[in-house]
């Protein structure tokens, strides 16, 4: 089916599913950024948990490369960083196979998309896992080590549950951020939501529908979170006593 | 400076600057002695520190009433000013950037009156809606920050003001605004590093700041990792120059800390 010019097509057909509409895309655009956000997220979490056990308790050694990491990264747009840890992360990995004797492989951009933004959502998590754990108070720590706990099994149910509360507006902020910064991975040519909006209206010329459509999706996602953010920081305060100001 | 070297750390420095060396020996820096991209460099440097200066002088020139509507506003002035920083908090800054380039800015030839306008050539560029979105940004964001700034400050001082006779207005001016100020300044600080590095993202839109001209450096000379590297360093030290300056200004503002 050919399609009429779209300045003919109505706003809502444009946004559809139909042959003329561009609901696919975006809805597709929806999904990699949702996708890569909970990826990166999930490895920056990974990357936090470590990094702040590292710069809390390692040795001083692991201690200086962590603050060199977190240092770095948080002083470096993240556009830059994307922009190197992509060139770095898929030139070293065919470099590295091609040592190995392996042929070159072209890594998907999905997986691109999420170790480099996990790698500089970890920098960020880092910190506020550490002040979380921070503002574990000392004598928990230090019933537990009396007790003979073995450090995993003290993480487990001592520190990681108690700093949750305190590390739970920062990690909040932190999600938001990572849904945002997907739309960073655009430049570097990949579709996600911004860039399928991009596509669709510069193909139609209808700016004022895609534009204020996929606001309308951003909005979305970060209503959503924040509506579960202020349910789970409601089950992580569960027992303690209410402030009134 | 005793405590600070200690013996791994010495080492780790020695290990950085090895690393240092060999890529100042090793990597391809020949084109930073041509005087076009020289040139072309301290232009693009001009270009971001100008607009991050001035989106930041207009932004925080927005978020004051932004967030003076949200703290003692009636509700007509609070709610939209709500709604405004959370749509601007809540989309990605590239999307707004691209919908007021793309979309507005191709609205404007088909409105006559604009295209005959004194303006026209100016809203011809990209820079002006570079400048608009940089700084309905930093509105949002610093809107946000100014709010709960306003509500911070102590009670007992805006009920002395009141009680001296002081007009509203002279009581926002001398008592409520520069306590609010005081009170920002460490969080302002961080908010302008975090600003700067959104500052690459006009690139997309025709701007040559310093990370446009990076990327002109390679296509033309299709050299990958070197000015990548080079564009990190020049944003550290920003950064760098950004925090020193602000520590200035934290010491210049009187405070008493027990």
């Amino acid at each position: 089916m050919t399609c009429p010019p779209p300045a003919q097509i109505p706003a809502l057909e444009l946004l559809g599913f139909g042959d003329c509409g561009w609901g696919a895309t975006l809805v597709w655009g929806l999904g990699n950024s949702i996708v890569i956000a909970l990826g990166a997220y999930a490895l920056g979490f990974v990357i936090g948990i470590g990094g702040a056990f590292g710069k809390l308790y390692g040795g001083p050694i692991l201690k200086d490369l962590l603050a060199t990491y977190t240092t770095l990264v948080r002083a470096v747009p993240e556009l830059v960083l994307i922009l190197i840890l992509y060139y770095a992360f898929t030139g070293l990995l065919n470099q590295a196979l091609l040592a190995w004797g392996f042929g070159r492989v072209v890594v998907s951009p999905i997986l691109t998309g999420i170790a480099v933004l996990g790698v500089v959502q970890g920098a960020y998590q880092t910190e506020v896992i550490r002040g979380g754990i921070l503002a574990v108070p000392a004598g928990q720590i230090e019933a537990a080590r009396a007790m003979g706990m073995p450090p995993g099994l003290m993480a487990r149910r001592i520190t990681l549950p108690l700093m949750t509360v305190s590390a739970l507006p920062g990690l909040a902020n932190l999600w938001l951020n990572a849904t945002k910064d997907t739309a960073l991975l655009a430049v570097i040519g990949f579709t996600e939501l911004t860039k399928a909006t991009a596509q669709a209206s510069a193909s139609t010329k209808a700016f004022f529908v895609f534009y204020p459509a996929a606001m309308v999706l951003y909005m979305c996602i970060s209503l959503t979170s924040t509506f579960l953010i202020h349910r789970i920081e409601k089950w992580a305060r569960r027992g303690q006593r209410e402030v009134r100001v | 400076m005793r405590e600070f070297l200690k013996p791994h750390r010495v080492f780790l420095i020695l290990l950085a600057a090895a690393i240092v060396t060999w890529c100042a020996w090793s990597l391809q820096w020949d084109w930073l002695a041509k005087p076009k991209y020289q040139a072309m460099i301290v232009q693009g440097l001009w270009q971001t520190i100008w607009v991050l200066v001035v989106t930041m002088v207009v932004g925080m020139m927005l978020a004051i009433p932004i967030g003076f509507a949200q703290a003692a506003g009636p509700a007509w002035l609070a709610w939209p000013a709500r709604v405004f920083c959370s749509i601007i908090r809540g989309t990605p800054l590239l999307l707004q950037i691209w919908m007021l380039y793309y979309g507005i800015g191709s609205l404007f030839p088909s409105i006559p009156w604009i295209r005959e306008s004194a303006l026209w050539p100016i809203l011809r560029q990209a820079w002006p809606y570079a400048v608009v979105a940089l700084s309905l940004s930093v509105a949002g964001y610093e809107g946000e920050v100014m709010r709960s700034a306003f509500k911070g400050v102590p009670h007992g001082q805006l009920e002395a003001a009141k009680s001296m006779g002081m007009p509203a207005f002279t009581m926002f001016r001398r008592i409520w605004l520069p306590q609010a100020i005081q009170r920002v300044l460490p969080t302002i600080g961080g908010e302008t590093v975090l600003q700067l590095k959104s500052t690459p993202l006009i690139s997309t839109i025709t701007i040559m700041d310093i990370y446009d001209v990076a990327g002109r450096v390679r296509r033309d000379t299709l050299i990958v990792y070197e000015p990548l590297l080079l564009l990190a360093v020049a944003y550290m030290l920003i950064t760098a120059c950004i925090v020193l300056l602000f520590r200035w200004f934290e010491s210049r503002v009187p405070n008493r800390t027990a």
